[in-house]
């Protein structure tokens, strides 16, 4: 499958960014271990995002470094090694929960170029590119709209990350729709010669 | 077996040059105890489609059959037992009566059907408490908030063991928190044999649905396969889900 509907700014390094914030605010709780760590940060997102052990020692090594988090002195290496937060660490965690993400330019989403490039190719029925995609992203909103069938295993953690994710999804699905309504409307009407800068100039693409 | 099926059916307006094709050549069939979205922008013919399936509309071309009968084969009077006995509608401005209280409009299409009040009540109020609606069953519509309303018109939909639901945009005006309730009712009601068909142009209450059917300029498309279990999500490795 080479489809890929999420945009570019929710890359690894965002996923690493998130992990070390996430970890600080388990430790803003008191201090803990770092298998304790990694089983709460499962159970806080949902239990959707799972975290290697390797993952939570390399973030803990990092909060260190930078003066975020201190260890446990006494105690040995290891999953029984404690860790917990600075004032520093407190200071950047109350920062970041309050710092908005970067949603100042467009992220360069793959689909979005699919659907432009087809625009232009001979033989290449648009609609029916936007359709295969549209049908798509429909049935993988129904594996998660299924999550939410059985209320009893669907706690509050858990139908945030659902709804997170089937309204990322939806906003797809919109883009989609709008896109078809668009390209069917500007078929049956005489092609507008833009005289304004190109939108290339316009808006600065994130790479 | 299919409850509710559509073969070739297409409806036109006018004649001749002025002629404008609604739905064409459609094709739909609709199990007991499932639930199928029509997905499809303004225009596209899903509330035509709805009211051909509900036998408020005639067809200008194929066959409509609900529980095995043909509606084309069938008196106006037949038709008309049909929609107050089997088949419930939902609309989006909800259509509640505002002179009559909740349960005196849950209870209306049963003394349709001849019940008689006393009867017909004891089933209203039972339809309104298994949707959590027992309190509000003596208030009149404008006392009730918008999702209680819509709420109020699927107890309608579904009172006296009808058995084909039919929903136009069911969560019309409703939040998506109401919009969801509003779809685990029509679900619940799939879980106890009725078969179901909302038409939407909304693709979150279309993936509550078992089958999401595409219709574009009156004609279907495009369906979805049956999502595999959702487990299958977080098992996935691929990018599709958030298991990388």
């Amino acid at each position: 499958m080479y489809t890929q509907y999420y945009p570019q700014h929710d890359t690894e390094r965002g996923d690493a960014m998130s992990v070390r914030h996430a970890l600080l605010a388990l430790l803003s709780e008191g201090p803990k271990y770092g298998l304790q760590l990694r089983e709460e940060f499962e159970a806080r997102t949902g239990e959707v995002w799972p975290l290697n052990v390797g993952q939570v020692y390399t973030t803990l090594q990092r909060l260190e470094r930078d003066g975020l988090v201190e260890s446990d002195d006494a105690s040995e290496e290891g999953p029984q090694k404690g860790f917990h937060i600075t004032q520093e660490g407190a200071d950047e965690l109350s920062q970041w929960l309050r710092t908005p993400p970067d949603f100042s330019s467009p992220p360069r989403d793959e689909l979005v170029i699919k659907v432009l490039v087809a625009l232009g190719l001979p033989g290449v029925d648009v609609h029916e590119v936007v359709q295969v995609h549209r049908r798509y992203l429909v049935e993988l909103m129904q594996q998660w709209t299924r999550l939410k069938e059985d209320e009893a295993e669907f706690d509050l953690t858990f139908a945030l990350v659902v709804d997170a994710e089937l309204f990322r999804l939806d906003s797809v699905v919109r883009w989609l729709d709008t896109a078809d309504g668009r390209l069917k409307r500007a078929a049956s009407e005489p092609p507008v010669v833009s005289k304004g800068p190109r939108l290339a100039r316009r808006l600065v693409v994130r790479r | 077996m299919s409850f509710l099926e559509l073969r070739r059916v297409s409806k036109s307006y006018g004649e001749g040059p002025a002629e404008v094709h609604a739905i064409r050549d459609v094709d739909l069939a609709v199990a007991c105890g499932t639930l199928v979205a029509v997905m499809g922008p303004s225009g596209s013919g899903k509330s035509t489609l709805l009211t051909i399936a509900g036998s408020l509309e005639e067809p200008t071309g194929g066959e409509v059959a609900i529980d095995g009968a043909s509606l084309q084969a069938m008196s106006r009077n037949d038709k008309a037992r049909l929609r107050r006995r089997t088949i419930g509608y939902v609309f989006q401005d909800f259509n509640l009566l505002a002179g009559l209280t909740a349960v005196e409009n849950v209870a209306l299409p049963l003394e349709l059907d001849g019940r008689t009040g006393k009867k017909a009540q004891a089933v209203a109020m039972a339809a309104l408490e298994e949707l959590g609606l027992a309190d509000r069953a003596t208030h009149y519509p404008d006392q009730l908030s918008g999702g209680e309303r819509q709420r109020v018109s699927i107890a309608r939909a579904v009172v006296g063991e009808r058995r084909l639901l039919l929903a136009d945009e069911p969560s019309g005006a409703l939040d998506s928190t109401n919009g969801e309730a509003v779809m685990r009712m029509i679900l619940g009601a799939c879980k106890q044999g009725v078969a179901a068909v909302v038409v939407t142009h909304d693709a979150q209450l279309a993936s509550w649905a078992d089958r999401v059917v595409f219709l574009r300029d009156g004609r279907v498309v495009d369906q979805t396969v049956p999502p595999p279990s959702p487990e299958a999500l977080l098992e996935e490795s691929s990018h599709s889900g958030p298991r990388r």
